[in-house]
């Protein structure tokens, strides 16, 4: 062995057990990131356990605990969430398409792409300050005292618009919609930018137009980062508490939005559907924020059992996403 | 030559007397069928003459090209015969890419490019600002360097072209995919398995594909930018075999590395080098007997 060769032999000792180090910090990294979800989640079961029955499912809050329940509150994170879904998903995915497949590059579409990156970043509480300029208030255009309503007659019902739209449900879900509308066209442009150009070539030396290369080759192939994205943002916006608070849901509702308490009296009376996005509401987050905040012990147990609901409803989300995702993967590969 | 010289523009544009001589010369040339192309203006002149026997079909005249502030093609001029294989050859960032993708337009799409000079395509500016570059792009197809199936079945695929452009008959259809595969050689290796996905296909396989696809959209032109060059040999000496077949039919403009492939497949080669034309003419000259010092060290490997 050269000299060289035998103070290379003499370090190597040294560099393995670097080596071995390092791994033991990712994996204590690791290892405490996943007793704390642990811990969490024992606490949070322990808590809630006896306490997640049917009743807390079917029931509305009420000041005795053990006849509180989550109806109002899992009623209005679903029509939150739909509707917040209803005009994030062609906003987001119109403002992506935009930006990666028909705008030049320029000073200007820079601009907006750094923007929307911040605009990622803003707490939530200022979109909810946002939201009530905006949407409850509307600028202040019309005062809540000379306010009126547009009332639009439809076979089944009327549709009761009210200006301004005051503390409703579908001001939240215009607040929620504005909260991740910047995550969701992020998600949307890296999901397009994705998409190899030299498909987008192929298509149109074979003479297709930007729509049709779009339609048939580009969002085909972007649609499970997108739907990925979407859903991601979405189960965001379930857990938000911050900006429902500024936009006025309730705290302690004892009807769901609509009076809509079941999925058979929508049938049964579809004015109550018309009816919901108007409505007061509160949420899943909301009640368990005012749960927590009561002096009475048993109040605490409720807050769990809510946040167990909540987390459910994210893992079920979560989840769909992976499977989205993995499907899509297996049709396509590049 | 057929009589209906523009079918791109409203109104052809209007040349120089001395290029509206020399497309009357090429026309009667079409008519006899023999007499070589000539030109009377001297300064494009050693681009434009040779030994070609076919009418012209495009025709680029001082072509500069710009990416941003980065000139690459310097007053490129040069004469495409039709039903013939013509040849770009260069090192790499030569420019002969830019130049050929300049033909149907497809530099359009990167963001900051601008050309200066005219590229006719049967004596119509293809940069005119009245011509459709969706119906440019049907007329002038495209084959790339790295295979591109679209993660479709192989019968999709073929069927894209002719389907984006409004073609919904679906005997029609069958037929074009038909057609188009038995052109490309590839009908009998797929012709019972149209419905599984192109992605399943050998990389000689997906080239022809591509191929393929490029014919169903009925050009008159084809554009094809190393085509073979991520294939292995016997795949290479198919699609080779496929060119030299389908210059009977269409005009074609291949790029490529391989001086040997150029040798082969074109009638006619023009030489590049940083943005400038060095050299064109029949390929059996070009590279048996160049005029400029420049064509000739490229060639016999010198560099490059």
């Amino acid at each position: 062995m050269s000299d060289q060769q035998i103070e290379y032999a003499a370090i190597l000792k040294r560099r393995h057990r670097l080596s071995t180090c390092f791994e033991w910090i990712c994996r204590i990294a690791t290892g405490s990131a996943l007793l704390f979800l642990a811990v969490l989640l024992a606490g949070v079961i322990w808590q809630a356990w006896g306490w997640l029955d049917l009743q807390f499912l079917t029931g509305f809050d009420s000041r005795r605990p053990a006849k509180a329940g989550l109806l109002a509150g899992l009623w209005g994170t679903s029509w939150l969430i739909f509707f917040t879904a209803i005009f994030t998903v062609p906003m987001g995915v119109g403002a992506a398409l935009y930006l990666e497949e028909y705008a030049t590059d320029n000073r200007f579409t820079r601009l907006i792409k750094l923007n929307l990156s911040n605009l990622a970043g803003v707490p939530s509480i200022v979109y909810g300050m946002l939201g009530v300029t905006a949407f409850v208030r509307m600028f202040g255009m019309i005062s809540a005292a000379d306010g009126w309503s547009a009332a639009i007659s439809l076979g089944f019902g009327t549709l009761e618009i009210p200006f301004p739209l005051g503390r409703c449900l579908l001001a939240g879900s215009f607040t929620l919609s504005l909260l991740i509308l910047p995550v969701v066209i992020i998600a949307s442009q890296e999901a397009l930018r994705a998409v190899p150009p030299s498909i987008r070539h192929a298509s149109y030396a074979l003479g297709a137009t930007e729509w049709q290369t779009i339609r048939h080759q580009v969002l085909p192939a972007a649609i499970p980062g997108i739907a990925t994205g979407i859903i991601l943002a979405l189960s965001r916006a379930m857990g938000e508490t911050a900006p429902l608070i500024v936009v006025g849901a309730m705290s302690y509702v004892a009807f769901a939005p609509g009076n809509l308490n079941s999925p058979a009296e929508a049938i049964q009376d579809p004015q109550r559907v018309l009816d919901a996005p108007f409505d007061v509401f509160t949420s899943i987050t909301i009640q368990i924020t005012n749960w927590i905040e009561q002096p009475k012990e048993e109040f605490q147990n409720l807050a769990a059992a809510g946040s167990l609901v909540l987390l459910i409803l994210l893992v079920f989300f979560n989840a769909t996403a992976i499977v989205i995702r993995n499907r899509a993967q297996k049709k396509i590969s590049w | 030559m057929n009589s209906t010289p523009t079918l791109l523009t409203k109104n052809a544009i209007s040349q120089s007397e001395v290029l509206r001589v020399d497309v009357t010369r090429t026309e009667s040339a079409a008519v006899r069928g023999q007499t070589p192309i000539k030109t009377a203006r001297p300064a494009v002149a050693k681009h434009v003459t040779g030994n070609a026997t076919q009418p012209v079909k495009i025709r680029a005249r001082n072509v500069d090209f710009f990416y941003g502030d980065n000139q690459v093609l310097f007053d490129v001029s040069l004469d495409i015969p039709e039903k013939s294989v013509t040849a770009l050859i260069g090192p790499s960032g030569c420019g002969k890419s830019t130049f050929l993708r300049m033909l149907n337009r497809m530099n359009d799409i990167i963001d900051g490019t601008r050309h200066t000079g005219d590229v006719l395509l049967e004596g119509s500016d293809v940069y005119d600002p009245s011509v459709d570059v969706v119906l440019l792009r049907k007329r002038v197809g495209m084959v790339f360097q790295k295979s591109t199936p679209f993660p479709k079945s192989i019968f999709d695929n073929i069927a894209y072209g002719p389907k984006v452009a409004g073609l919904r008959n679906k005997a029609k259809l069958n037929e074009i995919v038909e057609t188009s595969l038995k052109r490309a050689a590839l009908w009998n290796e797929v012709k019972d398995r149209l419905n599984s996905s192109a992605m399943a296909l050998s990389g000689g396989q997906q080239q022809r594909l591509c191929i393929a696809r490029t014919l169903a959209t009925d050009p008159d032109v084809i554009l094809m930018d190393e085509p073979a060059s991520a294939l292995d040999p016997a795949s290479t000496a198919r699609v080779e075999d496929l060119i030299f077949e389908l210059k009977q039919n269409y005009t074609i403009v291949i790029v490529t590395h391989n001086m040997q492939q150029a040798a082969r497949v074109s009638q006619r080669t023009a030489f590049f080098f940083q943005g400038v034309l060095v050299e064109s003419g029949d390929t059996q000259a070009l590279f048996t007997n160049p005029t400029e010092k420049q064509t000739e060290d490229y060639i016999t490997g010198r560099f490059g």
